[in-house]
């Protein structure tokens, strides 16, 4: 793992999400309580919807084009066939780190 | 033969490493006790009952002086160890040295004094102990008024006993809900709604600025400037490990003195235990663990094996009436689940928090009887697969399903209004029920209730079905969604009725099953509870959809459009140069005229934002609201300025009536026309509002559409100024607001409550002046322009928050 340190917790509105841009394409940060935030891919697989404009509700999210709900533990969209990568994120302090093993370009792959 | 075992600090820890030290081998040590407060060891944790008068100081020592001398400790109470000399195993007391073989610091914690001005008047306690005790005690008195600053588990218990002495209490809290830490959002409303009704103010999201006072505290000047006046400020915002002499006599020392799991220090004579230590990383506020420790020490000092491990702990306040529990990890990780029951006529929460088949966390508020059982199942780990689906009902479920969706309306007082166009109460229906009317038709023909605009149908159902049981069939009603029982008719109501100011609120009352709703029910709550609250309710953007959150319309690339609004049609040169210049500065693909009169800049991306809004800005230009269930357009036609046929100034009158309505939010979108003769060039018979001037003055049309459905206006009235006319669409615009479901354009809603009601109510000059009022007070709030404020306090949330892929380059 590679902790890398994207931001203070307070940058995330609570119930919103910010993106980060990685090798990747970008990653949506979900805070989905004063505590709790998740990682996954910006990128809904429906029809390529930005997820960190959707509408955060539990610990799911509804993309914002058509309305497809994913659950953020496992990236399942609810009674669709249709899945989004998760990455790993923990919160050290007032600090949120996310894991850059995948996300950081190696320059030799 | 007998070691010396000199000990720092006579607390709750260091006590019962001496009671085990004794009862397992009373002749290995000659304890010394150093206490920096003038007395031993007492219950510190039941200072906040003597603060409320509950208990007096004798009530709560657990040592006392016979006790000591039975078990030969020395004491040295009211002194301070000021040094340690570990090489020479000497502590330096302020009355002398004493050697020692081993040694115990067990000094505790300090209270946090947040670095404001001020924070040393007199008349600035902090709550740790007896003396900080009295001293409040001293200064309550009835009618004088207490600011605390902190609403955690201190704090709280602090504001309960002063409320309880007679003092008019307010508790300042940075944070969002109380006691953030122990509990969720949900049980912080029950709680803060528990602790108004005793009294106690409660600030949140408020920071402590200053303390203020010539000589002595008499105020508190918070952040915004708003000051609180106080003859006593209760300062308890944390706790920090008491770690002073461990760092100068060279221990290692992270944020706590750090021990290992023998609470052995860096110095392999010195331990340490309590609220001073840290182990693996962790830091301790609660007692539980620290009885722990005190075991393994003991042990550790007789030379037994021992070990200690950090356990969950569980937390309770001690605030009569206020009976909340916490225990585990309910917030942070991946890979969780959640169960929530919630009960309103008992005010009742409970949610569990499920990792893996086990439960991990549990917060509840109000029924607390079952609050070890999960503790315990927190502890052990215990597979709860088998009984998952009835878990949240306790060990002693019996079998079927406790909650009740009708326990919404079972709940509310006889004085709960259910009808608002009669103002009939629940006791007025029950008792109708009582006398014999027992359908809604009865209850109609008795009551009134629910016999005008018929919204509030569902909700005499339900009372029909509540008093009636089985005697009542219930019409099965469309809920919102899945997340409640309810309609949104019966929502609203009970929104109004019992004055619910807060999505926590709703949640809580009308018995969400949900812990804060989904992408269905939180737009429309959230509109609800503007509409009805605009001073107190704060419209949450995070319950928008994405183009009233980021005010512009997403497009199917994602990028987004930006329409600037152009008062009644109406533009300039200077205007259009603005629009021109954006369009070229940004790249933007398209340039439209659209149909509502304006023109719209389609494809900008997101990042550009801001900076657009604030280049159109500055040529006068302000957000058109083309994303928002709100007023649209205001479409108008040239009128008497040009027009031969033209009767009156539609252009103008177009222009004021989109000046007085912008801004305000509406349950589905509002769109306009004012047309300068029936010739109608301004379409003004299919919009939601239309008005045609005419010779004698103006026809006020209302209810129309062009969209998936084409309908006609319906006239509401004529009338003969143009004040009047504005003041009618105003009193219709508030009137939608304050009834309508959200989602349903001003047509639908129309033919649900009907036209002749409508007019009734607008024809009622009291009522029409009250729904201009209401509407304009909504307006102090919301007529201004969202683009300016976002581009002030939000441009950086627009930008990514940050760029790993720069990372990878350097
Ligand atoms: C831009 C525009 C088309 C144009 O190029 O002329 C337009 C564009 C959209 N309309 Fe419209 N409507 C536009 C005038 C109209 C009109 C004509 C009018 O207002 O005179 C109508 C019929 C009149 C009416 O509203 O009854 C109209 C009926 C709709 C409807 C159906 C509403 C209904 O209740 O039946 C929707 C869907 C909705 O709102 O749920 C819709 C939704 C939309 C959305 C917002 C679709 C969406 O959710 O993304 C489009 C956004 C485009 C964008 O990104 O900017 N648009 N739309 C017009 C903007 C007017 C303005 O200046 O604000
Ligand atoms: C009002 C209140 C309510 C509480 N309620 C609860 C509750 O409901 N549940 C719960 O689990 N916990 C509660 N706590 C917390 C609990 O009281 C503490 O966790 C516990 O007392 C800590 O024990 P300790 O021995 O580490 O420190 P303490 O009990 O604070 O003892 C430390 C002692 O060391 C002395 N000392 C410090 N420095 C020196 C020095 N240099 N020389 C000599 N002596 C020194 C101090 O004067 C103090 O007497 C509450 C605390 C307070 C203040
Ligand atoms: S008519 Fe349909 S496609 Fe055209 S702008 Fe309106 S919503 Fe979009
Ligand atoms: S693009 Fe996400 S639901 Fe269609």
């Amino acid at each position: 793992m590679n902790w890398i340190d994207i931001g203070h917790i307070d940058d995330i509105p609570l119930r919103g999400a910010r993106k980060i841009k990685t090798a990747l394409g970008c990653v949506a940060l979900f805070r989905t309580s004063e505590t709790e935030v998740f990682a996954a891919s910006d990128t809904c697989p429906h029809k390529g919807g930005p997820l960190s404009e959707g509408i955060i509700h539990g610990q799911s999210i509804t993309c914002p084009l058509h309305n497809w709900v994913f659950d953020l533990n496992t990236g399942q969209a609810n009674g669709e066939d249709g899945q989004i990568a998760t990455y790993p994120v923990r919160i050290e302090g007032d600090r949120i780190l996310i894991d850059g093993a995948k996300l950081v370009a190696q320059s030799a792959a | 033969m007998t070691q010396k075992l000199v000990i720092i600090g006579a607390g709750m820890a260091s006590g019962r490493v001496i009671e085990t030290l004794v009862e397992t081998d009373s002749d290995a040590y000659d304890i010394t006790l150093f206490n920096a407060e003038p007395r031993g060891n007492y219950n510190r944790i039941m200072l906040s009952p003597v603060l409320c008068g509950e208990k007096t100081y004798e009530d709560i020592v657990t040592h006392d002086d016979d006790w000591y001398a039975q078990h030969g400790v020395t004491c040295r109470f009211g002194e301070h160890v000021v040094a340690i000399d570990p090489e020479l195993k000497v502590v330096e007391g302020q009355n002398g040295h004493v050697p020692y073989d081993k040694l115990v610091i067990a000094t505790g914690s300090a209270p946090f004094i947040i670095p404001v001005p001020g924070k040393d008047l007199p008349g600035v306690i902090t709550y740790r102990d007896l003396d900080d005790t009295n001293a409040m005690i001293d200064a309550a008195g009835e009618g004088k008024r207490a600011v605390v600053i902190g609403g955690g588990l201190l704090g709280l218990e602090a504001a309960a006993g002063l409320a309880e002495r007679g003092m008019d209490v307010t508790v300042v809290h940075l944070m969002g809900h109380l006691m953030e830490r122990q509990l969720d959002e949900a049980a912080g409303y029950l709680l803060r709604r528990d602790l108004e009704k005793r009294g106690i103010t409660i600030r949140t999201q408020a920071s402590t600025k200053a303390i203020i006072g010539d000589g002595r505290a008499e105020a508190v000047l918070l952040e915004g400037d708003e000051t609180l006046p106080a003859d006593l400020v209760v300062m308890a915002v944390g706790i920090r490990p008491e770690t002073r002499l461990a760092t100068d006599a060279g221990l290692d020392v992270a944020r706590g003195i750090e021990v290992n799991a023998q609470m052995q220090t860096s110095d392999p004579d010195v331990f340490a235990v309590g609220e001073c230590v840290e182990f693996d990383g962790n830091l301790f506020g609660l007692v539980a663990p620290l009885y722990d420790q005190a075991k393994v020490l003991a042990h550790a000092l007789l030379d037994q094996a021992d070990a200690f491990v950090v356990k969950d702990v569980a937390t309770k306040l001690k605030v009569t009436g206020c009976d909340l529990f916490s225990a585990g990890d309910f917030a942070e990780g991946e890979g969780r689940e959640d169960i929530v029951l919630r009960d309103p006529s008992k005010g009742i929460y409970k949610r569990l928090v499920i990792e893996e088949d086990r439960l991990v966390g549990a917060v509840m508020y109000g029924d607390t009887a079952d609050g070890n059982w999960f503790f315990q199942l927190i502890k052990d780990g215990t597979e709860i697969d088998e009984m998952r689906d009835t878990l949240i009902f306790g060990p002693a479920y019996q079998g079927g399903d406790t909650s009740d969706p009708l326990s919404a309306v079972a709940a509310l007082p006889p004085e709960a209004e259910i009808c608002g166009c009669n103002g009939i109460c629940k006791g007025t229906i029950t008792d109708a029920i009582a006398n014999g009317a027992t359908d809604l038709a009865a209850i109609k023909a008795t009551t009134k209730a629910s016999a005008s605009c018929g919204t509030c149908t569902g909700l005499v159902e339900q009372v029909l079905q509540v008093t009636l049981g089985d005697a009542f069939e219930l019409p099965t009603a469309q809920p919102i969604c899945t997340c409640c029982d309810l309609t949104h008719e019966d929502v609203r109501r009970l929104i109004k009725s019992q004055e619910l100011k807060s999505q926590d609120a709703v949640w809580q009352e009308l018995g969400w099953k949900t812990r804060n709703g989904c992408h269905v029910c939180r737009p429309a709550v959230n509109f609800y509870l503007l509409a009805d609250w605009p001073l107190e309710y704060q419209d949450d953007p995070q319950s928008r959809f994405v183009n009233e959150r980021k005010h512009a319309n997403i497009q199917k690339d994602g990028t987004f459009s930006v329409v600037p609004r152009m008062w009644g049609g109406i533009t300039n040169p200077s205007e259009l140069r603005a629009i021109a210049d954006a369009a070229d500065k940004y790249n933007v693909p398209t340039v439209k005229v659209t149909g509502g009169q304006r023109i719209d800049l389609l494809g900008v991306r997101g990042e550009d934002l801001p900076a657009i809004w604030a280049d159109l800005n500055k040529a006068g230009l302000v957000s058109g609201h083309a994303y928002s269930k709100g007023l649209r357009t205001v479409k108008t036609c040239v009128g008497t300025d040009h027009c031969r046929f033209g009767t009156q100034d539609s252009t103008g009158l177009g222009i004021k009536l989109e000046q007085a309505l912008w801004g305000s939010w509406t349950p589905h979108k509002v769109k306009l026309g004012v047309s300068g003769c029936p010739r109608n060039c301004a379409e003004a018979t299919c919009k939601d509002i239309g008005i045609i001037c005419v010779d004698s003055g103006y026809q006020v049309s209302v209810a129309g559409a062009a969209g998936m459905d084409v309908k006609e206006t319906e006239r509401l009235c004529d009338v003969t100024s143009e004040q009047e006319a504005i003041d009618v669409t105003i009193a219709f615009v508030q009137l939608y607001r304050e009834n309508a479901k959200y989602l349903d354009r001003a047509y639908k809603w129309v033919a649900k409550v009907g036209l002749d009601w409508v007019q009734e109510r607008i024809a009622d000059l009291d009522e029409r002046a009250r729904l201009i009022q209401a509407f304009e007070l909504s307006q102090s709030i919301y007529r201004k322009d969202p683009w300016a404020e976002h581009v002030q306090t939000k441009a950086a949330q627009y930008q990514p928050m940050a760029n790993l892929t720069l990372e990878a380059a350097e």
